[in-house]
């Protein structure tokens, strides 16, 4: 769906050249939700700039959907803009024009007749939650509210691409929740490829099927959210990871955990990707006379399943309690670690 | 003791219509031509729509040249210009390109400071969609411009009424021609009088109307 290969772009300043994207090589599918995650100034939004070639690249080619986008110019570049939706940070809505003008907006740059412009913006409208606030100026609006008028307006011309640059990052936790949880509905429903360029490893957990990492304008790590980020080989990834599980403070308190719990065994499963955990547990619990105690856990769910650990201690007869582990070895991906056995 | 004895209420009717006449004409092609010079200003320079540093500096020239020009001195300088063009140097429409020229440039320089105010982010939006340039300026930049260009039209015209009373000072009629003719010369100063206040009169009605427009407008 979308190659880029060798991206670049240098900004020549007077007193040095700023290498914005280095050397960009990376392949999306069709119909995914592919993350960039870096830390303010890393790059991303040059990058996705150049996607829709609001920036020119210094080097390097982009092919959306068979198009070489870094040759066109003029109208056939603008036809190509009219595939690739983008919403922004801060919305960029018209002020002057009302919820339903602004979604219809676009559709008057690609000359769509007045009947149908209206007809498609009021199922616009109803897709994105906003029905009851077509006449409603942006300053009438919440932000939540602003972002849907945002999205409703980049999908108007049906685009095969949809490119968010920090969509959620003007919202409270809440209204970013409700805003995914569309970008994901709109991804399943229409089938849409989507590039969300964020700085919260959230957003990346919470809907994105493949991650890449930027740092100093290259990407330094991609692949599946899953397991970029439960095998991080950068210190950059490492960090992103950290700021979803807080791990440094958990190894610490491992020791005392060991010393609270006296008896059984002591196991810890380390989960990436695994779906089926949600009854694993309890499966072993009900299939097997022994007693599960959770002492520690931190889970968090992606895309592809549950990412995290968990301690926990199992109690019982000792034939059984070495059954039991391994029904957990044997059935769950999971990767299962014993910290310390019963004797 | 001021009795109003000198006053000729047909003398001042035709005064005031004819002032009326020479702003809100004039009015109109300063809101023209300023428009132009400040899309031109605006579009013509670093980083902007149609970069263009020979135009952009050509265009500052001209506004910053016309602007320097005190307005009584510029009727002078344009007499040759005028008379060409309409064949006489009396009367309210003799006036007129005195009025534009001096008024367009100062227009044009507030059209620029509105335009710049427009958030980046939204041309940048309309550009992703893929909107021509001309789109840009007619559905993005006017529109989102709208309350500062009313605003600063109302300042034009109430410049443009003082332009138009010291016009006619010099022969091109209104209430200034009336008040230094009849009133001043004749030592008649109830006229000087009445005058004022019907100037200060349309200032008000200009002022009222202009923040009335822009605050209606204003959507933000
Ligand atoms: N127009 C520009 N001119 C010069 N330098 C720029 C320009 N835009 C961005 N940069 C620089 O490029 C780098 C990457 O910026 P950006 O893509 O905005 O990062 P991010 O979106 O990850 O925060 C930064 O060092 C920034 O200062
Ligand atoms: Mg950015």
């Amino acid at each position: 769906m979308i190659s880029i290969k060798g991206l670049k772009k240098i900004y020549k300043t007077k007193h040095q050249d700023i290498k914005a994207v280095d050397s960009i090589t990376l392949d999306i599918d069709e119909g995914e939700i592919y993350g960039v995650i870096g830390y303010s100034g890393a790059g991303k939004s040059t990058f996705v700039r150049l996607l829709n070639r609001l920036e020119d690249p210094t080097a390097g080619s982009i092919v959306i959907d068979d198009k070489e986008m870094t040759s066109l110019k003029g109208n056939s570049l603008r036809l190509a803009r009219q595939d690739i939706g983008m919403i922004f940070q801060h919305f960029n809505l018209l002020w002057s024009r009302t919820t339903e003008e602004n979604i219809a907006f676009p559709l008057e740059i690609a000359g769509v007749p007045k009947k149908e412009r209206e007809e498609r913006v009021q199922e616009l409208i109803d897709l994105v939650g906003l029905t009851g606030r077509e006449t409603s100026y942006p300053s009438q609006l919440s932000g939540g509210q602003k972002q849907r008028v945002g999205i409703a307006r980049a999908l108007a011309n049906d685009p095969k691409v949809l490119l968010s640059d920090e969509a959620t990052s003007a919202l409270d936790p809440e209204t970013t929740n409700a805003i995914l949880d569309l970008l994901v509905d709109i991804n399943q429903k229409l089938g849409l490829t989507i590039i969300m360029i964020t700085h919260e490893m959230h957003v990346i957990r919470k809907v994105c099927d493949k991650v890449a990492v930027m740092e100093a304008g290259q990407v330094v790590e991609q692949g599946q959210v899953i397991d970029v980020f439960s095998n991080p080989e950068q210190e950059v990834t490492r960090k992103f990871v950290e700021q979803l599980m807080t791990n440094t403070e958990e190894d610490d308190s491992l020791d005392f955990v060991l010393e609270q719990a006296k008896e059984g065994k002591i196991v810890q499963l380390h989960f990436a990707g695994e779906s089926t955990n949600d009854t694993l547990i309890s499966n072993v619990a009900k299939s097997y006379d022994i007693n599960i105690n959770i002492l520690q856990g931190k889970i968090t769910q992606t895309q592809n399943g549950a990412l995290g650990k968990m301690v926990i201690q199992m109690t019982g007869e000792k034939a059984i309690l070495a059954e039991a582990l391994n029904y957990l070895k044997n059935t769950s991906t999971a990767v299962v670690e014993v910290i310390r056995d019963d004797d | 003791m001021i009795d109003f004895s000198n006053l000729d209420t047909d003398k001042l009717w035709e005064a005031t219509y004819e002032t009326f006449y020479m702003t809100l004409i004039s009015l109109t092609g300063t809101f023209v031509f300023g428009l132009l010079l400040g899309l031109l200003l605006y579009l013509t320079a670093k980083d902007g729509l149609w970069e263009n540093k020979p135009i952009n500096i050509i265009t500052a020239t001209f506004v910053n040249v016309f602007r320097a020009i005190p307005f009584i001195i510029l009727i002078l300088l344009l007499f040759p210009f005028t008379y060409f063009l309409l064949g006489t140097m009396r009367g309210p429409n003799a006036a007129l390109p005195a009025l534009i020229i001096g008024a367009a440039p100062f227009y044009g320089r507030l059209v620029e400071i509105a335009l710049k105010e427009i958030d980046k982010g939204v041309i940048e939006a309309a550009q992703a969609m893929g909107a021509k340039t001309t789109t840009i300026i007619f559905r993005v930049l006017l529109p989102e411009s709208m309350p500062a260009l009313v605003s600063s039209l109302t300042v034009t015209a109430i410049a443009l009424i003082g332009y138009t009373a010291m016009a006619g000072a010099i022969g091109a009629g209104g209430l200034g021609s009336y008040a230094y003719y009849a009133g001043f010369q004749r030592r008649a100063f109830d006229i000087v009088l009445i005058c004022s206040i019907i100037i200060v009169l349309i200032v008000f009605i200009f002022q009222f109307i202009g923040d009335y427009l822009s605050k209606k407008l204003d959507k933000r």
